[in-house]
């Protein structure tokens, strides 16, 4: 009889893997992180969306069509593309540098790549607005060769890239130290050269984490404020970013103005954010060749 | 020793000396020159210059109020981050994705909107504002509003660090607690906590950097009012207005302080994962 039992319970469980939950706490920890989700996420972001959608569509378009809204789209979005652009290639050479070469003060250099992430925003935008001001330690140095970086829109590009250095390198890196080096040394030996191989074997591989990282940190850009405002100078239709231009309206009392900007921001993020969920999917179905 | 290493990309002497260089170079211009300033600047009036300027009524409270709002914030999203966890790693059930990308929703919006969700919801105008104001309880503009956007801001950074670990984990350790007879409790104390607790350390500690230097977010529910509901952050960005840079340093340099100790305890525990 028990050895019947035994033999039969093996082919229950593959017929239906998840009928039975063996561990315990499905309600607790799904009731506790739903309603932690919906109080603190969902109920504040539909009270958004249904604010703007109550001031009817003429003056929502009337208010994020605004010029100087306009101009603040594009003043951000642009910034927000060079940062990325920048941080691609820095990030792609850091990753790089981090995983192939072995020297001393290495550890110190994979740490410090975080520092962005742990540094409060604001105390990075007064640190590089003092860096770049013009008697600042880099600034006067800029100025001699007739670059101006604080209080301009390539200010606003600085902070970004700053406040978003770590997405490309902590993408990069674990792909670098998974690649089967088979490939690599095949065509080396073959005698193709270093850039030839970077280009034809490596690069195919990487770029999927490359652009991974690039949205992030194009992501993270679009909505950065604390270390944007410092340097940013914020003229009006020349240096002013979008969270700004959210943060004017609500000083002016215009709550529906700041709203209608405000979804417009929002709905961009959580498409993006979509786009990149989708995107990563994909590609790490391709890296594992499920 | 016997079968030569195969060349790879970049193994030249002159390829491995250049891109070194240029990382280090770049990575001293764009990361530890941002950091020497702050300190600089904070004791270029000279040490006792230092402590009065950390000294001043102001900061005080500022780092006081700060102090509160990280005690608050990081055990509830703690809590909040190992229950999605388990839930997300130890189930399968429908709705599973769309949670963990839920919860990436802070990530991706800005600050400033952030700060702003909670101020139509809460704000003396908004749907339970109003009705709250009603028995004269007010949320925005003083410390339970910062407490709220500061939950919101940093609530994804425990989850995040535990999720990958506990997935690749897999749950046959628990599995076999739960056919020991392990209570709930039992086993989370003596199977999960212990292969978690170094993610979980670096989860609490990155939490509380998010969450000690919030500033956007923080800022549209604050008010700004000094020695009130000014956080440390808004404290820097009002001696830096005021232009006492040497003011907005010194409070800055403690701030930079908890981010050296962020980065140095992930240091450890990511020494500590790899020679498990």
């Amino acid at each position: 009889m028990a050895t019947t039992d035994l033999s039969e319970r093996p082919a229950k469980r593959l017929s239906a893997p998840a009928t039975k939950r063996v561990l315990p706490g499905f309600g607790l920890s799904l009731g506790i992180s739903l309603f932690f989700i919906s109080l603190v996420l969902l109920l504040p972001i539909s009270g958004l969306f249904i604010r703007a959608a109550g001031m009817g569509w003429e003056q929502f378009w009337f208010v994020i069509t605004d010029p100087r809204v306009v101009a603040s789209y594009k003043v951000t979005v642009l910034a927000a593309l060079a940062a990325s652009l920048f941080n691609c290639v820095f990030g792609l050479l850091m990753a790089w540098v981090l995983v192939r070469y072995e020297f001393p003060g290495k550890r110190l250099l994979d740490a410090i790549m975080d520092l962005p992430f742990a540094l409060p925003t604001a105390v990075a935008g007064i640190t590089l607005a003092t860096l770049f001001a013009e008697s600042g330690w880099y600034g006067q140095y800029l100025a001699d060769l007739g670059i101006e970086v604080a209080f301009t829109p390539l200010g606003i590009v600085v902070a970004m890239a700053f406040t978003s250095v770590p997405f490309v390198v902590r993408t990069v890196q674990p792909v670098l130290e998974e690649l089967a080096p088979e490939d690599e040394e095949a065509a080396m030996s073959l005698g193709a050269s270093d850039m030839t191989v970077f280009r034809k074997i490596l690069f195919p591989t990487l770029w999927p984490a490359v652009v991974t990282g690039g949205a992030l940190s194009f992501a993270r850009s679009l909505g950065e404020y604390g270390a944007v405002i410092f340097i940013a100078g914020n003229s009006p239709y020349i240096s002013e970013v979008i969270s700004l231009m959210i943060f004017v309206r609500l000083e002016e009392y215009d709550f529906p103005a700041a709203s209608a900007i405000a979804a417009v921001v929002m709905t961009v993020s959580l498409l993006l954010l979509l786009a990149i969920n989708v995107w990563q999917g994909r590609y790490l179905k391709r890296l594992h060749g499920g | 020793m016997a079968a030569r290493k195969h060349r790879r990309v970049g193994d030249s002497p002159l390829a491995r000396r250049t891109l070194i260089g240029i990382a280090v170079g770049l990575t001293v211009l764009l990361l530890f020159m941002p950091l020497v300033l702050i300190f600089v600047q904070a004791f270029a009036e000279g040490w006792a210059g230092y402590v009065s300027n950390i000294l001043n009524e102001y900061t005080l409270h500022a780092i006081g109020l700060t102090l509160v709002v990280a005690l608050l914030t990081v055990p509830l999203n703690m809590v909040f981050g190992v229950f999605l966890a388990w839930l997300v790693t130890r189930f399968r059930f429908p709705g599973r994705k769309l949670l963990t990308t839920l919860i990436d929703i802070p990530f991706a919006v800005s600050p400033v909107v952030a700060g702003l969700l909670f101020l139509l919801l809460y704000g003396s105008n908004g749907w339970v504002g109003q009705w709250l104001g009603e028995y004269d309880i007010q949320l925005m503009f003083s410390w339970p509003g910062i407490v709220m956007v500061t939950v919101f801001v940093t609530c994804p950074f425990v989850a995040r660090e535990l999720i990958p670990l506990m997935q690749q984990q897999g749950r046959e350790e628990e599995e076999a607690g739960v056919v020991l007879g392990a209570s709930g409790w039992q086993l989370f104390r003596r199977v999960t906590l212990p292969n978690i607790r170094w993610a979980l350390l670096y989860g609490v500690i990155l939490t509380n950097a998010r969450a000690v230097g919030e500033f956007g977010a923080v800022s549209v529910v604050s008010g700004n009012i000094r020695g009130e509901t000014n956080t440390l952050p808004l404290q820097v960005e009002l001696l830096y207005q005021d232009y006492n840079t040497v003011g907005a340093f010194a409070a800055s340099s403690l701030l930079a302080g908890i981010a050296l100790i962020t980065l140095v305890v992930k240091a450890i525990v990511e020494w500590r994962q790899s020679r498990n």
